[in-house]
């Protein structure tokens, strides 16, 4: 195993999959958005909402082209780069993925052609129709590939087959329903409602302090003001679920984003601010509140929650016994029939990913120091600098939403859009949603390792056999590529937003000459 | 959970499914390469170029989920094949992502500023987003049927000796990346044949006689150059068919001629290369005589018939190992569980079919020429 190719896959994985997330949160926000705006179209017959979101989807497609491009780099990557990572699980994680093309991608792909192109070929109520189903494809599209990331959180529904080397599916449901994928689609789906809530917002902002286009900027601002109050509750009410599920499943994690050094008395109090020393394993200047992280986590008074310390002293069992299970394994491949090997692998499979930690400074963990499995207990504790200040300003992010969305739903209810101090402070907030969205990927991935799969394999494993040269080159590639792109999507983005809805939408002229003159086009406005 | 269909059945089908997906990209997403492919030869100025891109404009990305999927469904049903085959090609796949990041891109962008620079830039590259897709994976299929350059370690990790990109564009493979291009060329031209008027159709007429007279030539010779100068592979020995996933436990020779042994066991294969042949003379044939509707479902079986003789050569290999032959895999070995199969194919055969129905709706609502004067009056809505 090239230490190099994990590295530079790892980076080359984190870099293309939150450039990817740039997008990806805007397509799930936006498209719920045009669908509640042309929701009010059909219903009451107001043409400006249905100009609200022909606009509002011209900025939905720019956004969405980039999405479709830096979408398929995922899919691909797993088996370029995580080549064995794919064999060794594709049985489970593969499902997922293909389900997500066959039920959710074909929608959202095959019905947004007809949500840009069809406005004169159907009827008001099946364009409505068309623009609901690419809402709920891009959601249900999030659904599939959280419940693959959830599944990397916390693998349920498999089992380890000596026969096959690899892992396999055992129950479906249990993937589909597994508790970690369920509250990461909804806290990870409201994040992308607060981010097409906000950008509605600060784009409506920016027309209110310039004073043009305000009776569509007005209606833009109250909708995505309500939407986006209810969508930043659901992201604190639901991350904070997400935090109760990482309790049962991801301890490690949860106390390196707490700095939690050691197990304290229940209920464990939360540090709201300090300096975490990885040396030392202490937290320097600490502010603590007392209680609060023993409810948010286990809701209860009396439930411990275990510090990194005695998390490290129970993975130092569950190295030597995935010795153990490996040995196991390694006695199948020779003698398959062996009843004494398997009897020795169903008592200590539960800790095999343990013993695959120790192929990271040897190859048959079999000959293992205690000293070495110390180091992979070791091993186990995530950077916890990083994940500690990263999920502080996501969650001060979070709750500033809920601040700004509170205020803009009073101002909209009182028709109070000319205060200037809060339609700047919408502007302002504009690049928020995004920073927020990349930091709670970040806790979320950069939390897991040093598991690709939790308990089951280490991410150092998982590559392929391809050369540093190689994933180099795709590398550069991909940066060059998508910084290009990204300026030109900047560059659009601002062109069609400052030229506004009054100057995108058909001249009026043009509209009326079209009425009846095109027999290919059945007019049915 | 006891699984009610036999495991060697289950894996036959996803053979066939996984086939059928590779065929639907084929047949749907390729007359989308062909039209980009086809966009600097049959559009002069803007407004024709325009014709052309709205063509394919409200289509395409529905039609490249085929892709997405061909992708999951190797991952979901043939692990080790995803595995192996992905991380084998690296830098050609590397190619055809970047290819396939700007079709969406350069669809939505071009017509978002108005300077003949950009729009130029644009129109690139939406022909090289045709272009090397076409041309990879005709040169991909063309290494399949020479062997792939890895071995499997005792644990199943995929080794690669070789595989850098001018090991894979050796002369056979070049053919078939040729086949490849030649038969998207014909497909597109006999969409573009259904969808515009006036010089563009003439232009793509033309198109779809060249493409169909390459075909016939180059997939003829690619036959031959099968026939007589490839060794193909062939398995000596093998478990059961509903066996473990273990593709060490084969034994698996070279041998002259190998890739033909299934058309002589099973003379109904014949049918894949002879639906080759007879859609691209119907595609030519109706176009002759201004059929275009059936024109276009002749090159479409054009496509299906040369896509599915690869697969059916190919069996049961799914990729062969040049480096240790009996470290090939084959769809009796490198399947996922029993129960992996079962499931997907069970979600396969419920939802592909609305999926089809909501396809046919979609193209029905858009049915009807893309015209000049149509371009003219809805510029700011199209692409």
């Amino acid at each position: 195993m090239n230490a190099d190719v994990i590295e530079l896959s790892r980076l080359q994985f984190a870099l293309t999959a939150m450039y990817h997330f740039l997008f990806v949160p805007l397509t799930l926000g936006l498209s719920f958005l045009l669908a509640i705006m042309e929701s009010v179209w059909v219903m009451t017959g107001r043409t400006v909402w249905r100009d609200m979101t022909r606009f509002w989807g011209k900025l939905f497609g720019i956004n969405f082209a980039m999405g479709v491009a830096t979408g398929i780099t995922m899919e691909f990557q797993f088996g370029t780069n995580w080549a064995y990572y794919s064999h060794f699980v594709g049985d489970i994680f593969g499902a997922p993925l293909a389900l997500e093309g066959l039920t959710a991608f074909f929608l959202e792909s095959t019905f947004v052609g007809l949500f840009f192109f069809g406005w004169d070929r159907l009827r008001p109520v099946t364009h409505l129709a068309v623009t609901w189903l690419v809402a709920f494809g891009s959601s249900l599209s999030a659904v599939w590939i959280l419940i693959a990331n959830g599944w990397m959180q916390n693998p349920v529904g498999s089992a380890f087959n000596p026969d096959t080397v690899r892992m396999e599916l055992t129950s479906l449901w249990d993937v589909i329903f597994n508790p970690v994928a369920q509250a990461k689609f909804v806290h990870t789906a409201s994040a992308g409602y607060v981010t097409g809530s906000v950008f509605v917002l600060a784009i409506s902002a920016w027309y209110l302090l310039r004073g043009r286009d305000v009776a569509f900027a007005k209606r833009s601002f109250a909708v995505a003001a309500a939407f986006g109050l209810a969508s930043a509750l659901s992201v604190v009410v639901l991350g904070d679920e997400s935090g109760y599920v990482a309790t049962e499943h991801q301890k490690m994690k949860i106390a390196g984003i707490e700095a939690m050094w050691d197990t304290e008395s229940a209920p464990a109090a939360f540090t709201l601010f300090g300096i975490p020393d990885t040396e030392a394993r202490i937290t320097r200047y600490a502010v603590r509140i007392p209680w609060v992280l023993g409810l948010i986590a286990t809701r209860s008074l009396d439930q411990q929650l275990p510090g990194i310390r005695e998390l490290v002293a129970h993975d130092r069992e569950r190295v030597a016994s995935g010795l153990i299970a490996w040995d196991a394994v390694r006695r199948l491949r020779h003698d398959p029939a062996d009843p004494q090997a398997r009897e020795q692998l169903a008592r200590h499979v539960h800790d095999l990913g343990y013993g695959f930690l120790l192929r990271r400074w040897i190859d048959d963990p079999r000959a293992a120091t205690p000293e070495l499995i110390d180091k992979a207990a070791q091993s186990t504790v995530p950077g916890v600098l990083p994940l500690f200040f990263a999920f502080r300003v996501m969650v001060l992010f979070g709750a500033w939403f809920i601040v700004l969305f509170a205020m803009a739903v009073w101002a909209a209810s009182v028709r109070a859009f000319d205060r200037r101090w809060l339609l700047w402070a919408a502007l302002l907030s504009l690049p928020l949603p995004w920073l927020a969205s990349e930091l709670g990927w970040f806790v979320a991935e950069y939390g897991r390792q040093p598991w690709v799969i939790e308990g089951v394999m280490p991410t150092f494993l998982g590559g392929s056999t391809v050369g540093p040269a190689r994933v180099w080159t795709s590398l550069a590639v991909f940066v060059a590529f998508y910084s290009a792109l990204l300026v030109i999507e900047l560059f659009l983005m601002v062109k069609f937003a400052r030229l506004g809805p009054s100057a995108t939408g058909e001249p009026p002229a043009a509209r009326a000459r079209r009425a009846g003159a095109d027999a290919l086009m059945p007019e049915q406005e | 959970m006891a699984v009610p269909i036999p495991y060697e059945i289950l894996r036959l089908a996803w053979w066939l499914l996984l086939g059928l997906v590779l065929i639907g990209f084929a047949v749907m997403d390729g007359f989308d390469l062909g039209v980009a492919i086809l966009l600097p030869f049959v559009a002069r100025g803007d407004v024709e170029r325009r014709v052309v891109i709205n063509s394919i404009g409200p289509v395409w990305d529905g039609n490249q989920v085929w892709l997405i999927l061909g992708g999951g469904a190797a991952f979901a049903a043939f692990p080790p094949l995803y595995a192996a085959a992905f991380s084998g090609f690296y830098i050609p796949l590397l190619l055809v992502l970047a290819a396939l990041i700007l079709r969406p891109v350069g669809f939505d962008f071009r017509n978002k500023v108005a300077s003949p620079v950009w729009r130029l830039g644009w129109d690139v590259a939406l022909f090289l987003g045709g272009l090397v897709p076409t041309l990879v994976f005709g040169v991909a299929i063309g290494n399949l049927l020479l062997g792939v350059p890895f071995r499997l370690s005792e644990e199943l990790r995929p080794i690669y000796t070789g595989g850098a990109l001018f090991d894979l564009l050796t002369p056979f493979p070049l053919l078939v990346g040729l086949v490849s291009l030649a038969m998207l060329v014909m497909h597109g031209a006999a969409y573009l044949g259904l969808k515009t008027e006036g010089a563009v159709e003439r232009r793509s007429r033309l198109a779809v006689y060249g493409g169909a007279a390459a075909v016939i030539v180059l997939f003829s010779l690619a036959g031959w150059l099968v026939a007589t100068a490839i060794d193909g592979y062939a398995v000596v020995a093998a478990p059961p068919h509903d066996a473990p996933s273990n593709p060490l436990t084969k034994e698996v020779v070279l041998r002259a001629g190998a890739w033909l042994e299934n058309y002589r066991i099973h003379p109904w294969m014949i049918a894949g290369p002879a639906l080759g042949y007879a859609g691209s003379l119907a595609a030519a044939g109706f176009t002759v005589l201004g059929r275009r509707g059936l024109a276009f479902l002749g090159s479409a079986a054009a496509v299906f018939g040369i896509v599915s003789t690869a697969g059916l050569s190919l069996f049961p290999f799914l990729l062969p190992s040049r480096d240790v032959p009996s470290d090939s895999l084959t769809l009796w070995d490198a399947s996922s569980s029993q129960l992996t199969l079962f499931i997907m194919l069970v979600a396969t055969v419920v939802v592909l079919p609305i999926v089809a129905s909501y396809t046919v709706f979609v193209y029905r609502t858009l049915r009807g020429k893309v015209t000049a004067g149509h371009i003219e009056r809805h510029g700011q809505s199209m692409y």
